[in-house]
């Protein structure tokens, strides 16, 4: 492991892409909501510029999202009979008469050069009473982050949890007939929007995985004709090679703090183990060693454990083992086959794929009961990922032949299918929180 | 069937065994079995069934870069990496081709179906290139003339989710030239 080698920044050249043209590559579709939505109505919000209007419809964007989240169901535009954008304005018995229980309206205001404030207002009806009146500075480009940002205080303040519409979702691609397939890792606005190409490759990538903060990403990718493990910076593309020993270089994880990668290597043995590397000083430690294949690593909250697939058993199940090195300890014991965890935003559960009755499913592992819930119903479930706010899981399932996203509320109601314009879509990870 | 390939086998590794002269290894009948005692990996030697098929071999190569694309690939149970007898021969006959030709260099690329996690299949794959690699260095090849590559359920042969495309996934290709 020489470390000039490993840290070789790597030609982009025909590989790399960055794209921001891409029209949006996602469509998301409700499968499944909640028995009664809240009935909601988003005002178009006002306009005071000098444009004819402002660069995006920040309303419709906070209605979509609140509709996509399964528990709102927004009012259709062209049945509201007032649209007030200011709280003087508002009747509230005229919104009483249509069933509507939540109001927002608001206002878009541009400031100097391209800086604009949205500010909004949202209602309880039936009370007559304001909840929450904000103002969200913006510049032009970060308009549409800014309205799903608007959306998220809207959601936390309807349901106390923080909403997650102004996060992403990385995922990969496979397009292309079998001899001339393309891979790709893109990066999407929770809502499908925004696509970017973040690398394309004519050889498979695999495994992508944010950083604690937001702004980086992990992944495997086959380029050079073997596994090897990359880390990114989304925000410049610029890239470093950080695992590229002999075997297998897999399944990369982050550990809470950002300074650590858990992996599975295989290195000159050809079995496959989990280690830890400081991606500082390139210092790998050995977790797991045997003749298991132990793989799919991941942290507990806390950095202290590692949790990891691993068949010394025969088949896959769940482990953990300190992060520091010490004594395994089997955690999954619910069915034959329990694999690729993901812990719980709150620490207390652990997404897995789940054999159920011979089918791969996602299901929840209780980790104080060991208690296992299935969540999905499909034939070949996979790569389960946790929203930041633990409210719902995003996953890989199929159509037809097709590899398409689907989401999952952790109480199993609501469900969303996410489909491509073409192809194959596959390992769903869903970001952190942003930044505030 | 397996009769067949493997006395074809035994003929082509001695016909390989006699160009590359008495200095290299010489064929013995009973290196697949003895092969299977020592990793575990191999079941023993030479199997007795399907005798009777037809099938030519039509005189091509069983091993070797030579060898026909159904002599270049291994195909493994659901869920396993244990090399089935029935492929002895044709990877003797391997072994001994790389044994009798020490620059010739192979890739094992091992494959996984779409069955499981992704990552727990890119660890199939390599224990299916490893048991294949390990048949081939009990064979005479020598560890540097082999490398191996998981792509687990990444680059499937065919498409397809049923037991016929798995069948087909879960397999070792056999490259040369790498």
């Amino acid at each position: 492991m020489t470390r000039p080698n490993l840290y070789r920044a790597a030609a982009f050249l025909g590989l790399l892409m960055i794209s921001a043209g891409l029209r949006a590559e996602l469509q998301i579709e409700i499968t499944a909501g909640v028995d009664k939505a809240v009935p909601v109505a988003v005002v178009p919000f006002g306009w005071s510029g000098t444009g004819a209007q402002p660069p995006q419809d920040a309303a419709a964007i906070v209605a979509a999202d609140l509709a996509r989240s399964g528990r709102f169901a927004p009012m259709d535009r062209k049945d509201m009979l007032q649209r007030p954008t200011t709280g003087a304005q508002v009747d509230f018995s005229d919104w009483k008469i249509q069933g509507t229980e939540v109001l927002v309206i608001g206002r878009v205001v541009q400031g100097a050069g391209d800086q604009f404030q949205i500010e909004f207002q949202v209602f309880d009806v039936l009370r007559g009473e304001q909840l929450l009146g904000y103002r969200q500075a913006t510049n032009a480009a970060d308009f549409r982050r800014n309205s799903h940002r608007v959306a998220d205080l809207i959601y936390e303040k309807l349901t106390g949890i923080r909403g997650i519409f102004s996060t992403r979702i990385a995922y990969i691609t496979a397009t292309g007939p079998a001899d001339k397939r393309v891979f790709r890792l893109i990066i999407t606005d929770a809502d499908g929007e925004n696509p970017r190409i973040m690398v394309e490759s004519g050889q498979p990538i695999m495994s992508p995985a944010w950083s604690p903060d937001g702004r980086r990403i992990a992944y495997v990718s086959f380029e050079n004709r073997r596994s090897e493990i990359y880390v990114q910076d989304l925000r410049s593309g610029s890239r470093k090679r950080v695992s590229a020993r002999p075997g297998v270089n897999g399944a990369p994880a982050w550990s809470p703090d950002g300074r650590q990668l858990a992996v599975s290597l295989s290195r000159q043995d050809g079995n496959l183990d989990i280690y830890t590397l400081d991606l500082d000083s390139q210092v790998l430690t050995r977790l797991t060693s045997g003749a298991a294949i132990d793989t799919e690593p991941a942290w507990s909250l806390d950095g202290q454990q590692v949790y990891y697939t691993s068949d010394s058993t025969g088949r896959p199940q769940v482990y953990r083992v300190p992060a520091q090195g010490g004594a395994s300890q089997r955690v999954t014991f619910e069915g034959s086959y329990n694999a690729r965890p993901r812990v719980s935003p709150d620490g207390k559960q652990l997404a897995v794929v789940h054999n159920d009755r011979g089918n791969y499913r996602i299901a929840l592992v209780d980790l104080a009961r060991t208690y296992t819930q299935v969540l999905s119903d499909g034939r070949q479930d996979e790569s389960p990922s946790f929203a930041p706010n633990g409210e719902t899981l995003i996953y890989a399932t199929r159509e037809g032949r097709r590899g398409v996203l689907a989401t999952v509320s952790a109480n199993g109601r609501i469900k969303q299918r996410l489909s491509a314009v073409e192809g194959d879509v596959r390992e769903p990870a869903w970001s952190p929180f942003p930044p505030n | 069937m397996t009769i067949l390939k493997s006395v074809a086998a035994l003929l082509t590794v001695a016909l390989l065994a006699a160009c590359a002269g008495p200095s290299k290894s010489t064929v013995d009948e009973n290196a697949a079995s003895s092969a299977g005692a020592q990793t575990g990996a191999v079941s023993s030697g030479v199997s007795d069934s399907g005798a009777g098929q037809g099938g030519a071999m039509g005189g091509s190569a069983l091993g070797g870069p030579g060898a026909s694309q159904e002599n270049r690939v291994i195909y493994f149970e659901f869920d396993r990496f244990d090399v089935k007898s029935e492929y002895n021969a044709v990877l003797q006959a391997h072994g001994k081709y790389l044994s009798a030709n020490p620059v010739s260099r192979v890739r094992l690329e091992g494959h996984a179906d779409e069955r499981g996690s992704r990552e727990y299949n890119i660890g199939l794959g390599e224990k299916r290139a490893q048991a294949v690699r390990n048949v081939l260095l009990l064979q005479g090849a020598a560890s540097d003339q082999i490398s191996t590559v998981s792509y687990g359920e990444e680059r499937p042969a065919v498409t397809g989710d049923d037991e016929e495309a798995w069948t087909l996934n879960r397999r070792v290709e056999i490259v040369y030239g790498q």
